[in-house]
């Protein structure tokens, strides 16, 4: 390491004090970022469970639908339609809806059905019990082996209970990619039974699941799709339509980023004011450096460096404290929506290296202005 | 080695403007220990200041080793101090978050030298003047007269052509301070080096090899110095 650097390490880390404060106070708004935008994230993350667990390429919805969990249904007609339009490789039906299942005990759990096409079973799940097939048994239904899976008494093959006061049978265990986020266990169906069992509405087909046949296929239904009163998306797009829905249209987004921007202004305030007050007890000696012959862009050079190592330290630490947390929590809540996330990873170093840059520019600027004749003045 | 001439300076403006250097010429040469002696507010230390290439002259020109260092950029200037001069301050500025040896090192390191090449050096400096078994502690844990020998030190470690001292016994006793002076004549000064002390303390006078006597900005003859001396 460059010497001038190794001079500026030890008066940052003897200063132990100063250090200890810096440090943790980046630490704490760095974990206090990431958590929040963690959060968030999982909270996004999880709201879009079904679009990522059914796995299908492009979704055909109401216009109004802004999430998969609140879907308008559509009449049999667009099906049809779908199926017609050019590029389409094929469009099948899906019923997502909320069941009631009363247990043994005779209490009730509130549980997500997905009832998927009875001919190709198109977005069914990964078995890790049973057989797929065995979905077209009677009252066959199979539940997903998730965090929320121990709400209906942990079923096994075999078990039954009742749905909407209908039977049902647990013939298989099955696996998806992302448990939901409003913590209601999930059981998949075949189209028919779900649409029978559940409380029928004039229509019944929540979503149209489409499989275009190329790339290129996918703008040109999409427009169709327009011309037919309703509304053709990607699974991305689907996606990022519900990360608007929650961003901006139930507050969450508002509210996250309200205390992300506190947690930055507590790490700013802290760090800039001891950074500055480190600086100002050795505001002498860097003058003193300068008379000997340091030039200010070295100076300059010290304290972004001390900066920076107080900035990534702290960005460590609380990253390191905030995974270890949503860590802890899963364990104890398994169903705990917070993952941290490449962005929220990059928006609390980008806040950090704010923090540190603002933190140097103040010493900077004190350094800067030191006439080493005031050294000689005393 | 060093030659001044018409140096002037003043501070402030209009009204308070106040004239500290009123064209002051000055030359000093290798071997010698030049003492600048006198009142405060005479302007010693603003001369000090503008013959090291700290403090910017109104007027007037300051050749060391033949060049002339204020027509030098901020960043040569720099430099050209960190090369050719060094300087031990009344209240030493040592970082007191640096051990001895680190702190002697500091020229060494602003001129990219190897850091355990630095630290060897300034070991080797610190025995100089005596402190070979200070090396590790950090300055607050010395006293007075060893932290003077450890700015001597530092300003010597680079071998510089001039030393400027400021006011080198003003924190120290009498006995103390006539023993650093007297140290530093015998052991620091040589024919390829100037040193120029600036001071009111007339117990140190008989170590000179010759004092200037500065009074309101001028340097005067000096009567009674030269008796002392």
């Amino acid at each position: 390491m460059n010497g001038l650097l190794r001079i500026a390490l030890k008066l940052l880390l003897n200063d132990r004090g100063k250090f200890a404060t810096l440090v943790i106070g980046i630490t704490f708004s760095a974990f206090l970022m990431t958590q929040m935008t963690s959060m968030f994230s999982g909270i996004l993350y999880q709201s879009a469970a079904n679009i990522i667990n059914v796995g299908a390429k492009m979704w055909v919805m109401d216009p109004a639908v802004e999430t998969p969990q609140n879907s308008i249904p559509m009449p049999a007609y667009v099906l049809d339609a779908v199926r017609s339009i050019p590029g389409v490789k094929f469009a099948v039906p899906l019923y997502i809806g909320a069941g009631l299942v009363k247990l043994h005990d005779g209490t009730y759990q509130a549980a997500t059905i997905i009832g998927i096409d009875d001919a190709s079973l198109f977005g069914r799940p990964r078995m890790i019990a049973g057989h797929i097939l065995d979905i077209y048994k009677n009252n066959a239904f199979i539940m997903v082996k998730d965090t929320n899976y121990a709400k209906l008494d942990d079923p096994k093959v075999g078990t039954t209970f009742e749905i909407n006061d209908h039977r049902a049978v647990v013939v298989g265990l099955a696996r998806t990619a992302v448990p939901g986020l409003f913590g209601l266990p999930t059981l998949y169906t075949t189209y028919s039974r779900a649409t029978q069992d559940l409380p029928p509405t004039r229509y019944e087909i929540s979503y149209i699941l489409v499989e275009p046949k190329g790339r290129a296929d996918i703008l040109p239904i999409e427009a169709a799709v327009h011309r037919l009163g309703y509304l053709a998306l990607t699974d991305q797009e689907f996606i990022a339509r519900n990360d608007r829905f929650y961003e901006f249209k139930t507050g969450m987004g508002t509210n996250i980023m309200m205390m992300t921007l506190i947690s930055f202004l507590v790490g700013l305030s802290i760090a800039g004011e001891t950074f500055y007050m480190f600086i100002l007890d050795n505001i002498e000696h860097f003058g003193a450096l300068k008379a000997i012959g340091a030039k200010s862009g070295e100076l300059i050079q010290m304290i972004v460096f001390q900066a920076l190592v107080v900035g990534f330290l702290g960005f460590g630490f609380g990253v390191l404290l905030s995974a270890g947390l949503i860590a802890l929590a899963k364990l104890q809540i398994p169903n705990y929506a917070a993952m941290v996330t490449y962005i929220s990873l990059g928006l609390a170093l980008v806040m950090v290296l704010i923090i540190s840059m603002f933190s140097s520019y103040i010493g900077i600027r004190k350094v800067t202005r030191i006439d080493p004749f005031d050294v000689f003045r005393g | 080695m060093l030659k001044a001439t018409g140096v002037t300076k003043s501070f402030g403006e209009g009204a308070s403007r106040m004239m500290a250097l009123r064209g002051v010429d000055l030359a000093v040469d290798y071997g010698e220990m030049l003492y600048i002696v006198g009142p405060s507010g005479s302007g010693k230390t603003t001369l000090l200041s503008i013959i090291s290439g700290i403090l910017r002259p109104d007027s007037g020109q300051v050749f060391v080793k033949d060049q002339d260092i204020w027509a030098l950029d901020n960043d040569t200037l720099a430099g050209f101090r960190l090369q050719t001069i060094g300087f031990v301050f009344q209240d030493y500025h040592l970082f007191p978050r640096l051990t001895t040896a680190e702190n002697v090192a500091i020229p060494l390191i602003l001129r990219r030298t190897p850091w355990a090449q630095s630290l060897e050096k300034a070991r080797q400096t610190l025995s100089i003047v005596g402190l070979e078994k200070r090396e590790s502690l950090p300055p607050y844990k010395l006293s007075g007269g060893e932290q003077q020998r450890v700015a001597i030190a530092r300003a010597i470690i680079s071998s510089p052509d001039l030393l400027i001292f400021d006011e080198p016994t003003a924190s120290l006793d009498g006995d103390t301070g006539r023993k650093i002076v007297s140290f530093v004549k015998e052991n620091i000064l040589n024919p390829k080096r100037a040193i120029i002390i600036v001071t009111h303390d007339s117990r140190i006078y008989e170590y000179a090899t010759r004092v200037v006597h500065m009074e309101d900005g001028h340097i005067v003859p000096a009567e009674g110095v030269a008796d002392a001396h």
